[in-house]
């Protein structure tokens, strides 16, 4: 009965683009038992309504490339790329499928996503900036030239329409960078804790008074603070764009940099804190690193988490306002950590929270994805806004870089008169 | 043959972007939720509306092709597999709720709407859609429809034929009618209950008139813990026995409980061979009673703890674990069928020991997690190797057995996930000849060109692994159903 589709268009304009590479056996798949529980958590299923484009769909896929019985096209790479990578599937999935690993594992055989000169830009910057905190830091000096010297409002006039929402969509840069003004900054007061802080790229450059106000509530909580010098990008962004070897590298760079005769490893943004945790298993083929990955991975603590866990040394200053809170999906899906943040937002005295529809879901920011894939971002986007609008609170907690840019912009674009602020944010106001 | 002018006609129809053709995009819809089947659609259409479905069934009934109706393809008796190609209808865009009638406690919905997300949108009038599959996450209102499913509460409540008033179908020559109304009886023969459980083969459900129930005021959950799958299979006709029918009463083993810790942190006993999950609803006075009164008989039975849901969580949680089960069995092997088979609720016991012998038998590792109220039980045949092995035989062999021993008993070869390509081997064990002939007559008045879903239901001499089928057509010493 099986037909050939004859005088149609091309499947996809890159259909041929390139030739279809191999499939590795990734062992995670075989814990999918097919039952498609997973199916109305996953954003873009939502969206869709499109097998392809679910968990269980994507799983299909790579199964059947593996087996050979599916070329993997760039029809292929599409459906795996519009995934968010927001692991809201594993919290769905009752056979504890670990999907973020074989999405990392299939993309990494597929490379960066995107159109051929989209794939090299991000290959480039992946490889060579992300890896690099001075030249990081760099492009956020020429990014923060151009905002304030109005070529970006330019830049707004002329460009086609899809670069104008990368252009409205880039933060503006925090000058001064966060630098640390010690390698160990003591604790205030009896000493109670002794952590290591990832400051991390996104947030040293364009959250630098986050880490600020982090590093102050750490240490008034009585936690010695280790800001190691020779710390590099966690690699996150590398590991869900198709460059393992180069998230390797950085894991390595991390673990040589970090020390581990610490309490913990912390860091205040959720992608940092899943992608660190999953060292044990990136690291995991490597003789010489496999054991140090394990131990770095075990220590590695969300900052609200272990604040949490530590307890506060005393109550915070009352305030009087509403909030509500976006789980950051690695935090919530990605590190199970949902519960410590809201027990800290419960301890400032006066603060109310209301919860918001879906907060679980995906807004839409998810590293690259929201300049790599925007249509879906922004139907994600549109939905948690509506959501964030219908709590009517004027502030929103969100304590990972991405989801609050994403919101800010948001926030922005459709109207809804909220301020967005980290978890630390809040908790250095309040004092505690 | 060429399949460019029914694409680009099923284009115009729903918009391009909801035609598939690409392999990877069929590729996804070759298989539901059951694992030993598949095979390629020809095309996959994703419509938006009835009109749309009835303009797409007559451009493939015009081409002469297989239509498939498709939900959430959640499953489990392979009824969304296209076995003869053709092409998939998803209604899985269809998602909108068209009237609620909080007062009459009535409902029209799409097909395509997810069952859990209509019933979350019910709450804000404390109303509730009682059909609560394990898939009931994922699983669509349609997909219910079709299967007639079931749910650990339809113990008390019933199944989802119980609370279908009327619907929308879309017939074979693509004309649209409503069988049944919103009103609680309709006059003349019962349209709507033929088209409810009959998997597609006779129509596409488009809407959906429902019941809706008022939320209890209060409810009471336990956790019976027992030593043997004996007693707490004897627990099960003793509370009810004592007068009592809970809004639920389940049975998990211990296998089941301890895979599902693994993954879901349901709380359950590490250390038992088997559970009773119970529920009970109604007024906040009777309902802390008749807790007691069951917590005392499961005590008189043998269970050696009785652990009781103090707080919403707490219940959530352990229901969780129960309707999760079935997805948590990739954490025993890397394949599974999960059967679907009812016995007598007094020889539910003896129809356990059955399971458990032919696990034995035939080398089979087994799971159990069952609706034991409604005496529907579940095993899941556990392995790791493709249903092409020659070992499958194995699983086959135990599955027979298992059938043959509930038909025996006086039970039937599925309570709730469909006939589908699964049993439809073993229909001769439950009807015979004659029967079988009535109910083709029956399809053939709904699909006389048997384009709608083929090879479903009836037997056709292949087994659901797609080799020829090891089941005799003789019933083995059943009675046969009630007739």
């Amino acid at each position: 009965m099986s037909g050939a589709v004859s005088a149609l268009p091309a499947a996809s304009p890159r259909a041929g683009a390139r030739a279809a590479p191999d499939m590795p056996y990734i062992p995670e798949v075989e814990a999918c038992v097919h039952c498609g529980l997973c199916l109305n958590a996953c954003p873009t299923y939502r969206v869709t309504s499109l097998e392809a484009e679910s968990p269980r769909g994507r799983i299909y896929l790579v199964e059947a490339a593996v087996e050979g019985r599916l070329a993997v096209t760039p029809s292929v790479a599409d459906h795996l790329y519009l995934c968010l990578a927001c692991r809201a599937c594993e919290t769905a999935c009752p056979s504890g499928v670990q999907y973020g690993r074989i999405a990392e594992a299939a993309r990494a055989t597929l490379g960066p996503p995107g159109r051929p000169v989209v794939r090299a830009v991000t290959r480039f910057a992946l490889r060579h900036l992300m890896p690099r905190p001075r030249r990081l830091r760099l492009v956020a000096r020429l990014i923060a030239f151009a905002q304030r010297s109005g070529l970006a409002t330019l830049a707004m006039r002329v460009l086609p329409e899809g670069l104008r929402r990368s252009v409205a969509l880039m933060p503006p840069p925090t000058l001064p960078f966060y630098a640390s003004e010690a390698e160990v900054l003591p604790a205030i007061g009896e000493r109670r804790a002794r952590v290591a802080f990832l400051s991390g790229c996104a947030m040293s450059l364009f959250f630098a008074e986050v880490n600020r106000a982090t590093v102050r509530v750490l240490r008034r909580n009585g936690c010695e603070v280790i800001v190691p010098r020779g710390q590099a990008c966690c690699g996150a962004l590398n590991s869900h764009n198709g460059e393992l070897d180069s998230a390797r590298a950085m894991a390595r760079w991390n673990i040589d940099a970090f020390p581990t005769d610490v309490d913990a490893i912390v860091t205040n943004a959720a992608g940092c804190g899943a992608a660190m945790r999953a060292y044990g298993h990136l690291l995991k083929d490597d003789p010489a690193y496999a054991a140090r990955a394990e131990h770095f991975a075990s220590l590695v603590r969300d900052t609200g988490e272990f604040l949490a866990g530590l307890g506060l040394r005393m109550s915070p200053r009352p305030v009087a306002f509403s909030a509500t809170y976006q789980d950051p999906c690695h935090l919530a899906h990605g590190q199970k950590v949902r519960t410590e943040p809201r027990a800290l937002l419960a301890s400032i005295p006066g603060l109310v929270l209301r919860e918001m529809d879906a907060s679980d879901r995906c807004c839409g920011s998810a590293g690259i994805y929201n300049v790599l894939q925007p249509e879906m971002s922004e139907a994600l986007l549109r939905e948690k806004m509506e959501h964030i609008r219908a709590t009517g609170v004027p502030v929103v907690v969100a304590p990972n870089p991405g989801c609050m840019l994403q919101l800010r912009y948001g926030a922005a674009r459709y109207g809804v008169q909220v301020r967005v602020v980290h978890l630390m944010d809040l908790l250095d106001e309040a004092g505690a | 043959m060429d399949l460019a002018p029914l694409t680009r006609r099923l284009r115009a129809i729903v918009g391009e972007p909801h035609v598939l053709y690409r392999p990877d995009d069929l590729i996804v819809y070759e298989q539901d939720a059951i694992m030993v089947n598949r095979h390629l659609p020809d095309l996959v259409v994703l419509p938006g509306d009835t009109a749309q479905v009835a303009e797409v069934v007559r451009a493939v009934r015009e081409a002469g092709l297989p239509i498939v109706a498709r939900g959430a393809g959640t499953g489990l008796s392979g009824g969304a597999i296209p076995e003869t190609g053709g092409v998939v209808v998803v209604l899985s865009r269809m998602t909108r709720v068209l009237e609620v009638d909080p007062l009459g406690r009535t409902a029209v919905v799409e097909a395509g709407l997810v069952n859990a997300e209509f019933t979350a949108m019910l709450a804000r009038w404390g109303l509730f859609f009682a059909p609560d599959p394990g898939s009931q996450v994922a699983a669509t209102i349609g997909g219910n429809v079709a299967n007639n499913s079931g749910g650990p509460h339809c113990l008390a409540y019933g199944v989802t034929g119980n609370h279908v008033l009327g619907m929308e179908v879309v017939l074979h020559d693509g004309s649209v009618t409503w069988l049944g109304g919103v009103t609680w009886d309709a006059p003349g023969y019962d349209l709507a209950g033929i088209m409810i459980g009959s998997e597609g083969t006779l129509g596409i459900v488009t809407k959906v008139a429902v019941r809706l129930l008022r939320r209890r005021e209060a409810v009471g959950t336990l956790l019976a813990v027992y030593d043997t799958m004996d007693s707490a299979c004897e627990a099960t006709s003793a509370v009810i026995a004592g007068g009592i029918v809970p809004e639920a009463l389940e049975i998990i083993d211990g296998v089941t409980m301890r895979a599902v810790n693994r993954t879901l942190h349901a709380g359950f006993p590490e250390d038992a061979e088997a559970a009773l999950l119970v529920e009970v609803e109604g007024v906040a006075e009777a309902v802390p009673t008749v807790m007691d009164r069951i917590e005392a008989i499961c005590r008189a039975g043998g269970a050696r703890r009785i652990q009781t849901a103090s707080s919403a969580e707490e219940r959530l949680k352990l229901w969780k674990g129960r309707k999760h089960a079935y997805g948590s069995l990739g954490v025993l092997a890397r394949n599974a069928i999960m059967l679907d088979v009812c016995a007598p609720r007094s020889r539910l016991a003896e129809a356990m020991r059955a399971v458990a012998e032919a696990g034995r038998r035939w080398n089979v590792r087994i799971s159990n997690f069952f609706h034991a109220g409604d005496g529907n039980l579940h095993p899941n045949l556990l392995f790791d190797f493709p249903p092409d092995d020659p070992a499958f035989d194995r699983v086959m062999a135990a599955t027979e057995d298992i059938l043959r021993a509930c038909v025996q008993l006086g039970g039937t070869i599925t309570g709730e996930h469909g006939v589908g390509i699964e049993k439809r081997e073993y229909m001769p064990w439950m009807f015979s000849a004659r029967d079988l002939d009535a109910m083709k007559r029956v399809k053939v008045v709904f699909d006389p060109d048997g384009l709608l879903n083929p090879n479903k239901i009836f037997p056709i001499g292949q087994a659901v692994h797609g080799a020829s089928p090891r089941a005799p057509a003789a019933v083995p010493g059943g009675a046969g159903p009630a007739r």
